[in-house]
């Protein structure tokens, strides 16, 4: 059958399993979006292209599908520039697509012209420019294949305004994906397991480092089935939280430059770290020179490039992490490592004395006891997509994460302002579950015109805004390192409740007192208390 | 130490660009790139030269293979193998000087391919070693212009480069 490229798209993304797409109309995408009519995908008018693709990131976080973003040529695509390199930075696999102007005004500084492919090479996994209707198919297949395969990552198709209007006998290409030189499947060498196995049996104080990969490959039962069989405690990044209960006792929780103490310390004296699917981030290790000095490495991660890149390790293995585990398994032996767990419960328990929530807040409302009072009224079965900042942190540190893709966050890029659109995202992905958007007031103020598209795609997310009229993060970098010079980060602030009131979303604030009241459990179709 | 990488990639518009682009992106030091064609018209051969003291050549062999374009990495510095730079030297050559330039260029296997009234082109190939010396020996007559074409390697024996796809951490992601 012939079709237009338009239609042919549209076909393929269906053949994707695309239900939902995020998107900004525009000229140069004019024939998509016409197209669109004919076609059972829901479309998500979004406020800016920004928000389209955290909105989309937030999908594929939550579904573990391939979110879709939508957007014009010139403008509309260099606005995704911000959401493409955070979905880069994170490994979330979403695929964008920007109208481009007609190939015979490529080059020309046409209107609304910009070179997207060239723009977002370094920040994409792979891009396309099609410049032939015939190929569209089958890169639409390959854009979808490379963004969920691997080491996952975002894809960008640019499609000019002919292409989409130019019309060619439909063919699907069946079969697998061939790329000749892409093949993410790798062979684990018998030698680096055998290596591996035993210094994980003679390590006396190992610890692992389970990152995003964990829930990536899905290793969730892998990891726990090792930390329990070797009595391994389990150390989080920011992105791995989930991975691993935070009810087991195993589990130390967040590690890093915002982790607690006791978890940094037992890293330091940590004979053995097992990084899992984790890429020793900068916030993790600190000065790598002097990071965990006792310990040898043993490094599994799906991407080459990440082993040795930051810090020198004994063993590197590239594959699936729940490949490399599940052949680890059956050799990891129940060693007595009593001592070592003894000893880290001592620092803990240290540390829990030092800790916020046992103070009684001083007639304020500190932003670790909202976080708790979040966790405790929705029983920690939500999933809190935070912004970025101290209340990321804090919800870090106080949300107990005891189910796996429950927290959505820009860790890599620490992008502001993504919480509101990637929540409308996520509550997409996951209608039935309580998706709660936590903000700080300075982040939330990058894109809350998205406030717009909850309300008018009816997506009955929940909103708080931990509001200090400060940047609270950089705030408190001064504090430390500038001498309390505050440039530029007191703000001064909408009435955020007036401002859901124009919006027609309910609101309440919560002024502080005492500890925190704010209607965490209000029947309401869209809640924003702030 | 110098790393020879040979990589084939597809031959398609844009590559060399997403190349020399992960290399301005990560910061790798290269101390040259050739690009061109192949036995097989769809793939393209580079040859890359790595400065090791500046730049981890294993990272590079990594990187690359993440370019969806990249179909084969392979260092090649450890094994037996041909290695050739092209050299085009302009220099200064009057009646005077010109035999001697001439003759100092048949010594290192050169050839002479431009004579004008003040000057020759001069073209040599050979290891990079040869190329520098021949280019210290000319130096005193005065270059005028001077092009080289970087690098290009083959291994010796029978078995092609690159066609060795994914060794164990050189797989692809």
């Amino acid at each position: 059958m012939e079709l237009t490229g338009a239609e042919i798209l549209w076909e393929c993304l269906l053949r994707e399993g695309v239900e939902v797409v995020f998107g900004y109309p525009g000229g140069a995408i004019l024939p998509t979006y016409d197209a669109m009519n004919f076609y059972p995908v829901r479309h998500v008018l979004v406020r800016h292209e920004q928000g389209a693709v955290h909105a989309a990131d937030g999908y594929a976080r939550a579904s573990g599908r391939v979110g879709v973003a939508i957007a014009t040529s010139g403008p509309g695509a260099t606005n995704m520039v911000t959401g493409i390199a955070t979905a880069m930075m994170d490994s979330s696999p979403i695929v964008c697509i920007t109208g481009q102007v007609p190939t015979a005004a490529i080059g020309s500084d046409a209107f609304q012209e910009t070179d997207v492919t060239g723009i977002t090479l370094p920040i994409t996994k792979h891009n396309y420019l099609v410049t032939d209707v015939h190929d569209l198919a089958r890169v639409v297949k390959e854009a979808f294949y490379i963004a969920r395969s691997g080491r996952q990552g975002p894809v960008l198709i640019d499609l000019p305004k002919d292409v989409q209007i130019a019309r060619t006998e439909f063919v699907y290409p069946e079969g697998p994906v061939e790329l000749p030189g892409y093949q993410p499947r790798t062979v684990i060498p018998p030698e680096d397991l055998e290596r591996a196995v035993e210094l994980i049996n003679s390590a006396r104080r190992p610890i692992i480092l389970a990152g995003h990969g964990v829930l990536m490959s899905g290793a969730m039962r892998e990891l726990r089935e090792f930390a329990e069989r070797g009595r391994i405690p389990v150390a989080q990044t920011l992105l791995g939280l989930g991975n691993f209960p935070a009810s087991h006792p195993l589990c130390l929780g967040m590690m890093g430059m915002h982790g607690e103490a006791f978890v940094n310390q037992a890293i330091q004296e940590a004979d053995l770290l097992l990084a899992f699917g984790m890429r020793f981030d900068d916030r993790v290790t600190g000065n790598v020179k002097t990071y965990a000095p006792k310990a040898r490495k043993i490094h599994v991660d799906i991407d080459p490039s990440e082993l040795n890149k930051n810090v020198r390790v004994e063993v590197g293995i590239v594959g699936d992490l729940k490949a490399v585990l599940l052949e680890l398994l059956p050799h990891v032996e129940p060693v007595d490592r009593s001592a070592w767990l003894e000893q880290i419960d001592e620092w803990r328990d240290d540390t829990r004395r030092r800790d916020i929530l046992n103070w009684d807040g001083g007639g304020k409302l500190w932003g670790a006891h909202v976080i708790h009072d979040l966790w405790r009224a929705t029983e920690g079965n939500a999933i809190i997509v935070t912004d970025v900042g101290q209340h990321q942190m804090w919800e870090a540190q106080y949300y107990r994460h005891e189910h796996p893709f429950t927290l959505i966050t820009s860790g890599g890029l620490g992008t502001m302002g993504f919480a509101l659109p990637a929540g409308i995202g996520a509550k997409l992905a996951r209608p039935d579950d309580e998706v709660w958007v936590v903000a700080g007031d300075g982040g939330f103020q990058m894109t809350q015109a998205e406030l717009a598209t909850a309300v008018q795609e009816r997506v009955s997310i929940r909103i708080a805004i931990i509001n200090n009229a400060y940047l609270g993060m950089v705030r408190q970098w001064q504090e430390f390192f500038y001498e309390k010079r505050y440039a530029a980060t007191p703000l001064v602030n909408p009435d955020f409740c007036k401002l859901a009131a124009a919006y027609d979303i309910p609101a309440s604030a919560s002024p502080g007192g005492t500890r925190s009241s704010p209607p965490w459990r209000r029947p309401a179709k869209w809640t924003g208390p702030c | 130490m110098k790393h020879i990488l040979v990589a084939r990639v597809e031959n398609k518009p844009g590559v060399l660009n997403r190349v020399a682009s992960l290399f301005r992106r990560r910061g790798f030091n290269i101390d040259s790139l050739t690009v061109g064609e192949t036995e097989v018209p769809e793939i393209s051969r580079m040859t890359i030269v790595v400065d090791a003291s500046r730049t981890d050549a294993t990272r590079v062999v990594h990187n690359l293979y993440k370019l969806v374009n990249v179909i084969a990495v392979e260092d090649i510095s450890e094994q037996p193998s041909v290695v050739r730079d092209l050299v085009l030297l302009k220099v200064n050559a009057d009646a005077r000087t010109r035999p001697e330039i001439i003759q100092l260029t048949q010594v290192f296997r050169g050839k002479v391919v431009d004579v004008a009234p003040e000057s020759l082109i001069l073209e040599l190939t050979g290891e990079e070693d040869k190329i520098r010396s021949f280019i210290e020996v000319m130096r005193p007559f005065g270059i005028l212009e001077m092009v080289r074409t970087g690098i290009v390697a083959m291994t010796r024996g029978s078995s092609p480069n690159g066609h060795a796809v994914a060794r164990g951490n050189g797989s692809v992601v």
